[in-house]
């Protein structure tokens, strides 16, 4: 799904913050976006995966992405949201430290590296989008969710 | 056209009418001048037939066909259902099964239905000289236009020929193969037969067979006085007609006056020939009649979903009123409380279905496997109508298969057996189900020669799956539950029933994981009961909350045996791991904090008391040791989705009336 959406040659990501990186994923995968509500802790799951949250009467997983991403940790402010995004008709939520903005960008300023420089593994990028000075971290949510590989091992 | 959308209705319904084709041609084998049964096996080939040509599975539709076409004869007494015939239908509509299954799975149809339509046809040929000898013999056929419907005018036409003497024929005309002015044929036809007697009504309409809207047949119902013969020749003296089929035609008021008193008024009568009457009556009574709406199981799912969620804010809005003391607001919610009870046991009785729907197919299956056996078996079904949660029926099936299957290939034993032991050299096998509280009982039962708790503990020991010594120890009762054992098959003979060794561990865990029991019971040479006890449904339940530190956990009331308190110094140690005494029983204990990884920090220090939840599995049983019992409530289970599928301990999760998501324990990882 992710490397499709980015075929056109315009392309509207949600923009959000991990410590002081911006990361971005596109709009179509977005569910909705939550304040931080109570997250249950699921035992024997891997350290990544937060716990479970109640969405209108669904139980939803709960990724700490700073932990998946390997990104120091830090206690959660105001800002702190869930990002409810949808992969292969999953839906998963992805606690991130604030939500900034919805943005437009175009297909040609994005870049895919091979191996970006910085703090985390390549497999869960999909590409960097450049704006004026700003880098925009954009995610390959396949491999962040663990959804269409190995099932996440317990 | 895009038939995808169609194709689960197809086959569903298709399944649908195997299924009543099974046990219709069951009866007809017991019964088999049953007008009313042929005529319901005919309709639901001819069902089956109609709607697999609209979707282009002519494999199916050209075995119907031809299935029909014996049928048809058979209706009409021009065949006798002899044991022949039967099989040859009873084959049919496996290789029917055999071709919906495929189209089901897509898969490549390499099912010939060449030698059975080959045999259809011949028994139809073979019976073809007997069928004019019939037609002759006027007084043997009592009646038949197979789904003829008269209007009033032509019922009046027809019941005033029939007082003047004259006979109503109905008369098939088949043109032949390739003929090319079937209009002009069909108006020569007509022409032939005004000239004998009087044309009251053609399928299709005069207007149809002028557009040469028929395929290579059509009817004409016809009075005269003039005798089958006759008419056959003058049509028959017509080119291109292939075959001529003339049949009194009786109408339905002169012919059933005994039968129909009881039919009260005619209304059906006039539109729906006698022996199809009979049908009706009868159909309508076995299929409890009634309108129903075929609903895709997500849907109700998701229903329950959204009646779960209102449960839940039900709860919610109720701790507000009490918390803010709003009288009003309690008042209300009480009202509430009432509706939301009864829709959600209104939803949850929309998901139940009988489990009649699983027993169904095991008629057939126990006459096909005792002939096969040489053994002769009475499938004795009881309380079909009981109903089970959709889910529980979707996977019951296989496990029962297997039960059955054990009795009759172990369990009864052959006639001369049975003979010189006393029995009645028939065998019974009972299959049973009935309500037991919030249970569903299902038992099979049988009247052979029962288990041998001896020859099982010897199996066992010899298999190696237990020791001497623990066989020596061995009460009867342990002796027998060894057969569910992985590994354990009790046949000297490997045969194509049972007996491959995977049968009794499979149905156990099968059972298991829907929640349920299964037992056994056993006489020698009385017969064995196999119990199964399943939960009525498998998405609400009742649980008990628990807390362990802060965090709360739900463990199922099914599994709970008791709760008790005990001092920390009544634990004690057995090689190492913690078990407490009771009532002369030693149980292990199971720390919940440690199971479920529960962070050190938040472990609060040794209590002095103790909280523990006995539990139990089976004849399994085990102490979980908690730090609060919070009390019993109805929880709505939902599954933790595919990402986190898999995780031990964790069976689910539940919603509960804050908001706050609760794991579900997997009792039966804890044991």
């Amino acid at each position: 799904m992710s490397e499709q959406t980015y075929s056109s040659s315009e392309i509207q990501l949600v923009v959000f913050k991990l410590g002081r990186e911006e990361y971005g994923v596109s709009i179509l995968q977005v569910q909705e976006i939550k304040r931080i509500t109570e997250i249950t802790r699921v035992p024997h799951t891997p350290e990544y995966i937060k716990g479970v949250i109640n969405l209108r009467g669904s139980v939803l997983p709960v990724i700490d992405l700073k932990k998946r991403l390997n990104l120091p940790p830090q206690v959660a402010t105001e800002d702190a949201r869930i990002i409810i995004v949808k992969v292969k008709e999953i839906s998963v939520g992805m606690m991130v430290d604030a939500v900034s903005e919805v943005m437009t960008i175009n297909q040609q300023d994005i870049d895919y590296p091979d191996a970006v420089s910085g703090s985390i593994s390549a497999n869960y990028l999909s590409g960097v989008g450049k704006l004026d000075n700003r880098l925009l971290i954009l995610l390959n949510l396949e491999t962040i969710t663990g959804i269409g590989q190995e099932a996440t091992p317990s | 056209m895009d038939i995808n959308q169609y194709m689960g209705m197809f086959l569903e319904e298709s399944r649908e009418h195997l299924q009543n084709l099974n046990s219709c041609v069951l009866e007809l084998e017991n019964a088999p001048d049953n007008l009313s049964v042929l005529g319901e096996i005919f309709r639901s080939a001819h069902t089956i037939k109609g709607m697999s040509a609209t979707m282009g599975f002519t494999a199916i539709a050209e075995l119907t066909h031809e299935m029909e076409n014996i049928l048809d004869m058979l209706r009409k007494s021009q065949l006798h259902a002899n044991p022949d015939i039967i099989d040859t239908i009873f084959k049919c509509v496996d290789t029917l099964e055999q071709l919906v299954e495929s189209v089901a799975t897509n898969s490549e149809n390499s099912i010939d239905c060449k030698p059975l339509i080959g045999k259809l046809k011949a028994l139809a040929k073979g019976e073809s000289t007997a069928n004019t000898a019939i037609e002759t013999k006027v007084e043997k056929m009592a009646s038949k236009s197979s789904d003829i419907e008269f209007s009033d005018t032509e019922l009046v036409v027809l019941k005033k020929a029939i007082a003047q003497g004259l006979q109503a024929y109905e008369i098939t005309i088949y043109l032949r193969e390739g003929c090319l002015l079937k209009s002009a044929r069909s108006y020569m036809v007509m022409n032939a037969l005004d000239e004998i007697g009087e044309v009251i009504k053609t399928i299709p309409t005069v207007d149809d067979l002028e557009k040469e809207k028929f395929d290579l047949s059509f009817q004409a119902i016809i009075v005269t006085g003039s005798d089958a013969d006759k008419i056959q020749q003058t049509v028959l003296s017509i080119s291109e007609i292939d075959k001529v089929v003339a049949v009194p035609c009786l109408l339905p008021e002169t012919t059933t006056v005994q039968e129909k008193q009881q039919v009260t008024e005619t209304k059906v009568a006039q539109v729906v020939p006698e022996d199809a009457v009979a049908t009706t009556v009868s159909a309508t009574v076995k299929n409890k009649g009634g309108q129903s709406v075929r609903v895709d199981i997500d849907k109700l799912d998701a229903l329950l979903n959204l009646v779960g969620e209102l449960v839940i804010n039900k709860t919610r809005l109720e701790q507000i009123g009490l918390t803010h003391k709003l009288v009003d607001l309690v008042e209300t919610m009480e009202q509430m409380d009432r509706v939301t009870t009864d829709l959600q046991s209104v939803v949850m009785k929309v998901r139940m279905v009988s489990v009649g729907q699983v027993f169904n197919r095991f008629p057939r299956m126990v006459r096909d496997l005792s002939h096969g056996l040489g053994k002769e078996i009475n499938l004795i079904i009881q309380g079909e109508e009981t109903e089970l949660d959709r889910t529980v029926i979707d996977e019951i099936g296989d496990p029962l298969v297997h039960l059955l299957r054990n009795s009759i290939d172990h369990g009864i034993e052959l006639p001369e057996e049975r003979q010189a032991k006393g029995k009645n050299p028939i065998g019974e096998v009972r299959l049973i189900a009935r309500y037991e509280g919030n249970n569903v009982i299902i038992m099979v039962e049988d009247d052979g020669k029962g288990i041998n708790p001896d020859i099982i503990k010897g199996i066992a020991v010899k298999k190696g799956l237990i020791t001497q010594l623990e066989a020596d120890k061995m009460d009867t009762n342990e002796a027998v539950k060894l057969v569910f054992l992985p590994g354990f098959s009790t046949a000297e003979v490997i045969t194509d029933v049972s007996g491959r060794g995977v049968g009794m561990d499979a149905v156990k865990n099968k059972i298991e994981s829907l929640g349920g029991m299964v037992d056994v019971e056993t006489k020698i040479n009385e017969g064995s009961k196999f119990k199964i006890r399943l939960p009525l449904t498998l998405a609400i339940i009742q649980a008990l909350l628990v807390n362990v530190s802060d965090e709360i956990y739900a463990i199922p009331l099914g599994s709970i045996d008791s709760t008790i308190n005990i001092k920390s110094s009544e634990l004690k140690t057995v090689q190492n791991k913690e078990v407490i005494l009771l009532r002369g029983q030693i149980i292990p204990i199971v720390r919940l904090a440690n199971v479920l990884d529960i962070p050190e920090t938040k472990q609060e220090k040794e209590q002095d008391e103790l909280f523990i939840v006995i539990v139990h599995l089976g004849d399994l049983r085990a102490g979980v040791i908690v730090d609060n019992l919070i009390g019993q409530q109805e929880i709505v289970i939902k599954s933790l989705g595919k990402l986190l599928a898999g995780i031990k301990v964790i069976a689910g999760a539940t919603i509960l009336g804050n908001g706050q998501v609760a794991l579900i324990l997997d009792i039966a990882s804890l044991i």
